[in-house]
């Protein structure tokens, strides 16, 4: 009835447009929605293709932050420069002080080993990844992480930095992936008392700088400062990375289990840059990433 | 419908395009927290403006865009979106006529009713939020509710 339309777009009268019924339709395809991804884990293919079109959401917030950290790189003076250079220079002959003396120590561990037959759990190659500037979700340390299937990045790697362990990928998208943080309050890693061997499991806190050890009992060797290592145990993390350093013990008479706070290593509130780990325990070894993408260390 | 053909639709992605940015960019912790809501915003002011344009459709596709960023069971906030929305396009008559103050408390209602169901649904996939920070968002959104309004009411304008 085209002759009684009003002549600009808008109706004059806009009534009645939701029916319980369309109502009722859209609540039932997200509770079904829910159902399949939750219950029956069915959508990993809808959500690879939801997330293709999502990247190209993520990299047009984050790109102002890429510009300015280029823009800022490209005019950075030559004073800052030269103290930057001098800066890194000194502690490049430190770490290859240190590197001398772990050479060393590498070829003895790798003998006493060979000797007890067991494997070395080395990371073996790694590819850098950058954590992508957008925010996720303000109570989960989830990250987003600008490295997917196209890289090679399979679900449950163990992700790294220049310091020890940052978290593990939680679901991979074909250009970018996401990944929980080790401080998340839904994680828990497998760890060791480096002086003692003692093992136990770290569980995240929800606050970046904090991870708790729940499950050792009041009598248990280990003390503030402490370091705790990657066990190995669990297949996912490499053994014997640092996780964190024993920061406060609060030994209750009255309790059983001693609770302990520790510092995690990694800069889990400042990294940019980690490094997403293969080991060779883990048997299912993906498809090669591009050479150009990957390296060995 | 014919008539619902005729609606211009642009304006609802783009708005619901620079919220659903809005909604990402790096904020510090803080202010992480107290982030509105802002495409929950651009859904209810459609919702109650231009109900034909969009209708469920819009609110729960936005809805489904969230739950791919927020990387939580696909799903969830779309149902939040489909709830909200709905109610803003049954009320719409209604909301319309209130001044803008009262629209903001019924906008509160609305964004209190929208994160009641991601808690709901956050219990019931098993990543449960226990801090009561997470209600915040509902009154900063009632608070930022005149400016987004008036924003998009000059874009409403225009068309």
């Amino acid at each position: 009835m085209a002759a009684f339309q009003s002549p600009i777009n808008r109706p004059i009268l806009s009534r009645g447009p939701v029916s319980l019924g369309g109502f009722l339709f859209f609540v039932g395809l997200s509770i079904i929605l829910m159902w399949l991804d939750q219950r029956q884990g069915y959508l990993g293919g809808v959500r690879r293709a939801l997330s293709i079109a999502g990247y190209g959401v993520e990299v047009t917030v984050s790109s102002p932050f890429y510009a300015w950290g280029w823009l800022s790189n490209y005019f950075a003076t030559r004073g800052h420069l030269l103290e930057e250079n001098a800066e890194l220079r000194a502690h490049e002959r430190e770490t290859d002080l240190r590197l001398q003396r772990f050479e060393a120590l590498e070829q003895e561990n790798l003998r006493l080993r060979a000797l007890r037959k067991s494997t070395e759990h080395v990371a073996e190659k790694f590819v850098v990844g950058e954590i992508m500037r957008v925010d996720l979700d303000p109570y989960r340390h989830r990250v987003r992480i600008n490295k997917g299937s196209n890289d090679g990045i399979f679900q449950g790697q163990a992700i790294l930095d220049a310091a020890g362990v940052v978290g593990q990928i939680t679901r991979v998208g074909v250009y970018s992936s996401e990944a929980i943080l080790i401080t998340d309050a839904e994680h828990a890693i497998p760890v060791q008392v480096n002086r003692n061997g003692l093992r136990t499991i770290a569980v995240g806190t929800g606050n970046i700088n904090q991870l708790s050890l729940p499950y050792l009992a009041v009598n248990s060797d280990i003390r503030e400062g402490d370091l705790l290592v990657t066990s190995g145990l669990g297949g996912v993390f490499p053994a014997g990375y640092p996780v964190g350093t024993v920061r406060k013990i609060d030994r209750s008479v009255a309790q059983t289990l001693v609770s302990i706070i520790a510092t995690p290593a990694a800069a889990l509130d400042r990294d940019r840059e980690v490094l997403l780990v293969w080991f060779p325990q883990l048997p299912p070894e993906p498809a090669a990433p591009p050479p150009s993408a990957a390296s060995a260390p | 419908m014919s008539r619902s053909d005729q609606v211009v639709r642009w304006p609802l992605f783009a708005s619901g395009f620079v919220a659903l940015l809005l909604g990402l960019i790096p904020l510090p912790h803080w202010l992480d927290l107290l982030r509105p809501d802002f495409l929950a915003l651009v859904v209810l002011y459609w919702s109650v403006h231009l109900p034909r344009a969009g209708r469920l459709w819009f609110a729960w596709s936005a809805g489904l865009a969230l739950d791919v960023f927020r990387g939580v069971v696909l799903g969830q906030f779309a149902l939040a979106m489909t709830v909200i929305g709905a109610a803003a396009i049954y009320m719409h008559l209604r909301i319309r006529a209130y001044p803008i103050w009262h629209q903001a408390g019924t906008v509160f209602a609305a964004l209190f009713l929208y994160h009641l169901t991601l808690w709901i649904v956050d219990g019931w996939s098993g990543h449960p939020i226990t801090s009561s920070a997470r209600w915040v968002p509902a009154v900063s959104g009632a608070l930022v509710w005149p400016f987004v309004s008036g924003m998009l009411d000059k874009l409403h304008r225009r068309f």
